[in-house]
């Protein structure tokens, strides 16, 4: 591999792999607070980046296809989809809360299926372009470009996840969550209101997956309903890897699944055709060896 | 309380069918035999394909309705069935029934690939290993040569029985039939006895099961690769009916649909999910004209049965 | 030889010292309790034993072979059985079904052998059905037998586990508090059916157990524990007497 190839997967990674901790981040939060796995969040993102798509053509007429119109796009994005989280948990998984596991993983991905499908009917499988022009102006580092863009939608991610993680270690809420994740039963007790914490959750972990979704929309140039399929996989094995229900590993996960991704597609008998077995093959050895991830604790089941 | 008198007489075994039952399990299958005689092909084949996913669905019962694990990648034990006949008939000159006893120790084998190093984990990690699994499958019968990439293998050998070859659509009709007898069978079989039993305890209550002395993961394990021999089966046959396969009938959306038919009629009890399937393989007909509305349909439908009647449309009486 | 025997055994939870170098032995045949206050690490020690807990040092011997670290199956398989504090059947299955499970590690039949319907298979299980009718006379609840176990009364719940547990054939039960939520009759019965076990079955007994009355009256041998700490062992009139245990234990609850 030349230095230039290796630099060129290093930037390719971390974008990649930003947009795989954000999600991670979302599902690894709603893992810790109701120890159920998600399933609709990838469809989540999905949701996301089409929501963006809509407010960023209503606004481009005003504000124009930059940087402005992106914003906007996330930030309403970010709002609806967090409430269209809120209303998922309410309705699909609330009712579960006290059926057996079984049922409730069935029930997520009943709900990850009726976004899916609903995101097919309303637009009849067609991918949609996101047409931004945020231009390719950028720095040149030995031959690789590396363009404003790539820097900042990092950096976004980067902000977006250290926020979070303040808002969990500093705030009440942020307390109220990890207290909640510990033990539900003694929370409620303790007077934590745990209903409004879950809500919480999935509002933040919707959000940052909208992020995530308006992000990559903007960056690949591209929008379809199927988007959500592949990333929801990829960004469990994210949190996998970082170790599921914790902040910094879901982070580390994301950006070292980005990482692998790069230089395992980019080796000369791997190809780019493979690179999902890759990254399955990456999740399996770590369930098998290390199934508490980098960063996860191990729990003790009580019995 | 009585302590001395002993009262153990009456311990007899259950039957396999119960009486009030019986006659109703042989007024259907008198029903089942005598279908193609009076329909028409289009009839007979949509018949066809709902015993093709009574098989899957009893199959895929046994993992999710019985040992209570979530396989969200049932379909690629399916392709691996279809992949194994067609590429040693149409590859490798096999007999048909040479390919059958292959097929299921492949189907064995990836069960414990897959299997092993996730069933000692909690069960939803098997649920996403098993999603990756089955789209791992089809990238790879999309991208070897020798399962023919994108557009599949063709040409895949019919099967003969003492000399009759089977080519009509009534033939695999009664081919499937019998599969499905068996399946209904060995499901019977299996689940009044010692292992099937073993089952229900660690989906009712894990650790309870393994204080009592059973050994949860290889429980899991059997439950995985028994459902799994049973879908390599079903593939098997299902390859000799087309003649031609391709990775495109092996999607997630069709470990969906199998999941669907065993929750759809009551998971864990073998008349609710032969419903169920049945359901299932109806409902592309019925949705015939719904197009791209067609996996909201069924989203739908799964996610109202979970959320209104999470024991199925044909529930278990004893709960 | 002692039946069960535990040498400094020790568990953490992060950096709680749930139990602090515990030793002590039952001797074979034997009533033995663990008593101590909520908290003490008693069903901890209990999860240890079981196999559910992993100790982070010593050991514990059954009958001569070291257990420690083997999974709960095979712990079970070697003739340890237990029943859970807070009842863990088989709700939705039957009475005689849930009996039937302890039986699963005392046979070997597996998938095909059902399938074909061999007939040692079905020999064998006429014998669990059998096994498990004779746990379920045992403890007095055979008239219920097809009936689910979700549905039994709170007192006849408990027998069933001990039926379960008894059904595997062990050389030792361990009883998890099994007189919690019932009433004096109802204690009395249990008194009367864990000297049976011991008497007609010669399986021993180690019982956890709050009810002080109870416990005092019978078994032979109690182990007092607080803080994760043995504190006292030794007769029940000894530990009676003992200031430590009055301090840490009696001198609390009334």
């Amino acid at each position: 591999m030349t230095l230039d190839l290796v630099i060129q997967q290093l930037v390719n990674g971390l974008i990649v792999g930003s947009f795989y901790a954000l999600i991670a981040l979302g599902y690894s939060m709603v893992f810790g607070v109701i120890k159920l796995l998600n399933f609709a969040h990838g469809d989540i993102y999905m949701s996301g980046a089409f929501v963006g798509l809509i407010v960023f053509s209503f606004v481009g007429v005003w504000v124009g296809n930059g940087w402005l119109g992106v914003v906007c796009a996330l930030l309403v994005s970010m709002l609806a989809v967090g409430l269209l989280g809120v209303v998922i948990e309410r309705f699909a998984y609330r009712p579960m809360r006290n059926a057996p596991r079984l049922s409730i993983l069935i029930t997520a991905l009943g709900a990850s299926m009726v976004l899916n499908g609903s995101a097919l009917a309303l637009t009849g499988g067609r991918h949609f372009a996101f047409n931004t022009d945020l231009g390719f102006a950028g720095l040149d580092v030995s031959a690789v470009h590396i363009t404003y863009t790539q820097i900042v939608l990092v950096a976004a991610s980067i902000l977006l996840m250290a926020g979070m993680q303040a808002f969990v270690s500093r705030t009440m809420y942020g307390k109220a969550m990890r207290a909640v994740s510990i033990d539900m039963g003694a929370s409620r007790l303790m007077g934590i209101d745990v209903d409004r914490v879950i809500a919480l959750t999935f509002f933040m972990g919707s959000a940052l997956a909208a992020g995530g979704g308006v992000m990559a929309g903007a960056y690949y140039g591209s929008v379809h309903f199927f988007m959500g399929f592949i990333m929801g996989l990829k960004a469990f094995t994210a949190a996998v890897i970082g170790g599921i229900g914790s902040v910094p590993g879901a982070m580390l996960g994301g950006l070292l699944l980005g990482l692998l991704e790069a230089y395992g597609s980019s080796l000369p008998f791997v190809g780019s055709e493979w690179r999902d077995v890759f990254v399955f093959g990456a999740l399996i050895l770590f369930l098998v060896f290390k199934p508490t991830g980098l960063l996860g604790r191990s729990v003790v089941e009580r019995v | 309380m009585s302590d001395g008198a002993s009262t153990l007489s009456a311990a007899p075994q259950p039957p396999l069918v119960r009486r009030s039952f019986l006659l109703w399990a042989l007024a259907a299958l008198a029903c089942a035999l005598a279908l193609p005689h009076f329909a028409n092909a289009y009839v007979t084949e949509v018949a066809t394909t709902a015993l093709l996913y009574v098989v899957l669905c009893l199959g895929l019962n046994i993992v999710v309705g019985y040992a209570g694990l979530l396989d969200l990648g049932y379909a690629a034990f399916f392709a691996v069935g279809a992949y194994t006949t067609g590429i040693l008939t149409s590859e490798f000159g096999f007999n048909f029934w040479l390919t059958i006893p292959v097929a299921m120790a492949a189907a064995c084998l990836a069960g414990i690939i897959i299997g092993a190093p996730t069933l000692r984990l909690r069960s939803d990690y098997l649920a996403i290993v098993t999603l990756g699994f089955g789209e791992i499958v089809r990238i790879i019968a999309r991208n070897l040569d020798i399962t023919g990439g994108a557009s599949g293998l063709v040409g895949i050998e019919r099967p003969e029985i003492l000399g009759f070859k089977l080519m009509q659509v009534q033939h695999f009709y009664y081919a499937f039939l019998a599969l499905a007898l068996l399946a209904v069978f060995v499901c019977l079989s299996v689940e009044r006895s010692r292992m099937g039993r073993a089952w229900f305890y660690v989906r009712y209550d894990e650790d309870a099961a393994a204080g009592i002395g059973i050994n949860r993961v290889s429980a899991k394990l059997q439950a995985y690769m028994m459902g799994a021999v049973i879908a390599s089966v079903a593939g098997c046959l299902y390859a000799a009916k087309m003649t031609a396969i391709s990775p495109e009938s092996f999607t997630f959306n069709q470990s969906l649909l199998i999941l669907l038919g065993v929750v759809l009629g009551g998971m864990g009890r073998i008349p609710g999910v032969v419903l169920g399937a049945i359901l299932v393989a109806l409902l592309p007909e019925v949705l015939r004209g719904a197009g791209t509305y067609r996996p909201l349909v069924t989203a739908v439908a799964l996610l109202a049965i979970m959320l209104f009647r999470p024991n199925g449309l044909w529930p278990d009486k004893r709960g | 030889m002692a039946l069960l025997e535990v040498r400094d055994l020790r568990l953490s939870f992060g950096g709680l010292k749930v139990l602090q170098d515990i030793s002590f032995s039952v001797e074979k045949g034997a009533i033995n309790s663990l008593i101590g206050p909520n908290g003490a690490g008693k069903t901890s020690l209990f999860n240890c034993l079981t196999g559910f807990y992993k100790p982070k040092g010593g050991s514990i011997r059954l009958g001569g072979r070291p257990i420690t670290g083997l999974p709960p199956h095979r712990i079970t398989a070697l003739g340890l059985a237990r029943t859970f504090q807070n009842i863990r059947l088989f709700k939705e299955m039957s009475v005689l079904e849930n009996a039937m499970s302890g039986q699963h590690c005392r046979s070997r039949h597996g998938i095909v052998s059902a399938i074909l319907h061999l007939p040692s298979q079905r020999r064998e299980e006429d014998r669990i059905r059998a096994a498990g009718m004779r746990w379920l006379d045992f403890v007095g609840i055979a008239e219920h037998a097809h009936r689910l176990a979700g549905g039994l009364s709170y007192g006849d719940q408990r027998r069933l586990e001990l039926a379960r547990a008894l059904a595997s054939t062990p050389e030792i039960i361990l009883l998890d508090e099994p007189a919690a939520g019932l009433n004096e009759r109802e204690k009395l019965d249990l008194v009367h059916l864990i000297r049976r076990i011991r008497d007609e079955t010669g399986v021993t007994v180690l019982l956890i157990e709050h009810d002080m009355g109870l416990v005092m009256q019978v078994s032979e041998k109690i182990v007092v524990f607080d803080y994760g700490q043995k504190i006292a062992d030794g007769t029940p009139e000894a530990v009676r007497a003992d200031p430590k245990v009055i301090e840490a234990y009696l001198g609390t609850e009334d």
